[in-house]
């Protein structure tokens, strides 16, 4: 085979990070390379380089049999080497054609736009590639998986040779990953290489055929796909073993009922949900993106207002009109999106963990106590084990794991007992993940009810005591914990309609 | 010209929204006063939105990229103190005057441009310095004192004259109004037919993503600023022909009045989203909302306060739009 890429000996230099150290990497044509670390390894930043977006500070780039130095993406887009950014990139208020041919926008006469003929290139594409979207539809309102194959489309219409993918199915239903990984088949037999870096262990093993595992922005090692263990993948990662521990299910039968919701309903999304969780107990909500779990728990948090249904905390009924009613009933909403909705990421440590009780920390006029504000904060450290050189660093200065938890001291301080997780390690690397789950089980042991929603079917089934399961706005059925993977996926799939799931 | 203008951006909706609202204010007032409901006074209307009409469309550009420019004010006069000395002073013929001030109401824009992608300053920062510093020019080339254009004879045909009236004279349209339109219609296409446009939008939308397309997002938007400040320059031969003067104090304050007509004319200050049509829409709204109060009577004050409350019904609405 012939390699497409070779990068030797790179470097790089952030103010204060030595991002890459002597890093190595080669593709060949028609392969999957699959690019693994933990977050904060490097991998975003050697893709970055190799598509123009940073430059390098040593070390030697070849692409396609010649060295090369892109110091724009357009440079390497040009060259043939395509990358799909792991936040989408696109401009939500163009349409879907506009976005590809962004930037080499066929002219008319004098300088203008050929609107017909850029609408005529984006059809072209589309049909090439088998993809269902009209070239005038507006990139607002699209589904995430749509926004994916135009990003796709995008890179491929500069006929690249080289395609880089960076956590393409974060945001995509498994159909829709079926979809994606046909696609990218396709492109392998027409001799594209293809970076693919991901999370998701089960895929890699599924689609690529090398891997290459960074760890602290330096190269480890890289090993055939086929015959390497995913737990020796992991190991390479983290750089030393961790125990996958089966699910612990405690016996809380004798515990009282924490939360009961009884046919909540809310427009498609949420219709006559009733389950209970007792005091101790970790109930996980699988299903498919877009089932309805998030909204559930929204409308039980008051974050939208439900049309239907009671919820009744510690055996007593509890109007929730807002978020206010429900953190005043002890209910707590660890959000899906940290940064944006969980975290004030430039204030610090100790502001974050006191935002929810300011009461606790303030006197009459108003006037903080920040002594004592930072002895609470001190506490939680302690307790919950948040590694910060103070707690009067910033939150945004933390990693993943860290921040996270920063959230559940919030929320533990404001003396919410029944909690909801949602996507509690979304973007956070494999060790720290371990961590968070060690707590959620400890505070289930002092007497929490925990709520996890997760789209990682593996973190649902090692958590969770009692599985509840959604399909399409609708509860399909509450499983035991320690199940079958295949036990939640026949649920998740139970479309009211009996219709038949490939 | 119609299907151009309401493409990119959508928003059909919050237009008809602009255009029922100005024809509602349109049918109460000339139900309320027939001194309202003439010709004569319909003009009048028109010929007063000419100025932030212009000056709006301007700031229009400007905010789809997701920016603000609160200099187009002190801009337009400086352009007008501009054309003041090369007129006046200099004694150049009225077409290089007006060159003149058009060319350095673009440096204008080329120079916060500059500031903003250079030198990284926030548009907001950018723009507020260039709003003192050329407003501090313009006071400081004239001696404080006005530029009268009187021996320009001509000059105050500009935007006053009417080349329509010479043909239809029952219906004297100003020249300011069909210049208004002009370069309405100019920008209107240029936003939705040029690659400058595409940018303008992509710019708004997602700067990064644009960016990221291989998209020379520095240099773009310089010259978006640039055209935005030419847009200015010919408010400023605008103001100054219909005052056949360069007045160096005026100008502070227009700023807001063309933001305000921008965002009624529902252009999202997010950026991404706008149109010309729509700013037109919104100052006219403005014009007819001043004009039809003081037929009635209704003290300066309140017109004030009345504006104050369009511009919140107006971005109300449009939450309201957004939400369902």
């Amino acid at each position: 085979m012939t390699k497409l890429v070779l990068m030797e000996g790179i470097e790089k230099h952030f103010p204060g990070v030595h991002a890459l150290k002597n890093v190595s990497f080669d593709l060949e044509a028609g392969e999957v390379h699959a690019l693994m670390g933990e977050n904060g390894a490097g991998k975003s930043t050697l893709m970055k380089i190799l598509s123009g977006v940073y430059t390098k500070d040593a070390g030697s780039v070849h692409a396609f049999d010649a060295e090369v130095a892109f110091d724009s993406p357009r440079a390497a887009q040009d060259a043939g080497i395509g990358i799909i950014h792991q936040e989408l990139s696109l401009m939500n208020d163009l349409t879907a054609a506009q976005n590809i041919f962004i930037g080499r926008e066929p002219r008319g006469a004098f300088g203008t736009l050929d609107e017909a003929q850029l609408n005529a290139n984006a059809a072209e594409l589309f049909t090439q590639l088998n993809i269902d979207i009209s070239p005038t539809d507006q990139i607002q309102g699209m589904s995430v998986a749509k926004q994916q194959m135009i990003e796709i489309a995008k890179a491929l219409s500069y006929r690249s040779r080289v395609l880089i993918m960076d956590e393409p199915t974060a945001a995509l239903t498994n159909t829709e990953i079926c979809e994606l990984f046909g696609m990218i088949q396709k492109l392998k037999s027409e001799g594209v290489g293809i970076v693919y870096i991901s999370h998701r262990m089960d895929e890699i093993k599924e689609i690529s055929d090398r891997i290459t595992v960074m760890r602290d922005g330096e190269y480890v090692d890289t090993v055939a796909a086929a015959d390497t263990p995913i737990k020796q993948i992991i190991t390479m990662m983290v750089g030393r073993e961790l125990t996958d521990s089966k699910v612990h299910i405690p016996d809380r039968s004798a515990a009282e009922t924490a939360l009961e919701v009884k046919g909540l309903t809310r427009g498609r999304m949420v219709r006559d949900v009733s389950f209970s969780v007792k005091k101790g107990e970790i109930l996980g909500f699988a299903g498919l993106m877009g089932a309805g779990r998030t909204e559930v728990a929204r409308a039980i948090f008051g974050a939208d207002i439900p049309e239907a249904g009671d919820i009744i905390v510690h055996g007593k009924p509890v109007r929730i009109h807002g978020t206010r009613d429900a953190v005043r009933a002890g209910i707590g909403y660890l959000s899906e999106d940290r940064k944006h909705h969980g975290l004030a990421l430039g204030m610090d440590l100790r502001a974050n963990i006191g935002l929810a009780s300011m009461d606790q920390v303030t006197d009459v006029i108003g006037r903080i106590n920040e002594s004592k504000l930072s002895k609470i904060a001190q506490e939680y450290i302690e307790k919950l084990g948040i590694r910060t050189p103070s707690d009067h660093q910033e939150v945004r200065l933390l990693s993943g794991g860290n921040q996270q938890k920063v959230v559940i001291a919030k929320w533990l301080l404001r003396d919410c007992d029944i909690l909801i997780f949602d996507e509690p390690t979304r973007g956070i690397d494999v060790g720290a993940k371990a961590e968070i789950y060690r707590l959620m089980n400890q505070l289930a042991d002092e007497g929490k009810a925990i709520i996890v929603i997760s789209s990682e079917l593996p973190e649902v089934l090692r958590l969770s005591h009692r599985i509840a399961v959604m399909c399409e706005g609708r509860l399909t059925g509450i499983l035991p914990g320690g199940v079958e993977q295949e036990a939640v996926m026949a649920l998740a799939t139970q479309r009211k309609t009996t219709e038949k799931v490939t | 010209m119609s299907k151009g203008m309401l493409k990119p951006g959508g928003g059909a909706m919050q237009k008809a929204l602009a255009f029922g609202s100005l024809l509602a204010l349109v049918l109460i007032f000339s139900f309320l006063s027939e001194n309202f409901r003439t010709i004569s006074n319909m003009i009048n209307i028109l010929q007063a939105t000419s100025v932030i009409g212009v000056l709006a469309v301007s700031a229009t550009i400007i905010i789809i990229t997701g920016g603000i420019d609160l200099s187009v004010g002190t801009a337009m006069t400086f352009t007008a103190v501009t054309a003041g000395m090369l007129l006046t002073w200099l004694g150049l013929p009225i077409p290089l005057g007006v060159m003149g001030a058009i060319l350095i109401g673009a440096l204008t824009g080329l120079a916060s441009g500059f500031f903003i992608t250079k030198m990284r300053i926030p548009p907001f920062i950018a723009t507020l310095g260039m709003m003192l510093v050329l407003k501090g020019l313009s006071l400081i080339f004239t001696g404080t004192k006005p530029i009268y254009f009187n021996d320009s004879p001509g000059f105050t045909d500009i935007a006053s004259g009417s080349i329509i009236e010479s043909v239809v004279p029952a219906f004297p349209l100003p020249n300011g109004v069909i210049i208004l339109f002009a370069v309405a219609a100019l920008i209107a296409w240029i936003l939705n037919r040029t690659a400058l446009g595409r940018y303008t939008y992509a710019i708004g939308s997602n700067e990064e993503a644009t960016r990221l397309s291989g998209v020379n997002v520095d240099a773009w938007k310089m010259g978006i600023y640039a055209l935005a400040g030419a847009v200015t320059g010919v408010a400023g031969i605008l103001i100054a022909s219909r005052l056949n003067s360069a007045q160096p104090a005026l100008g502070q304050g227009y700023e807001l009045e063309a933001i305000a007509a921008v965002v009624i004319g529902g252009t999202s200050l997010a950026g991404g989203r706008g149109t010309i049509l729509g700013t037109i829409i919104g100052a006219l709204i403005m014009s007819v909302l001043t004009n039809g109060l003081r037929i009635l009577s209704v003290a300066p004050e309140w017109q004030i306060v009345a504006t104050g409350f369009i511009i919140i019904g107006a971005v109300y609405a449009d939450m309201l739009r957004k939400k369902t």
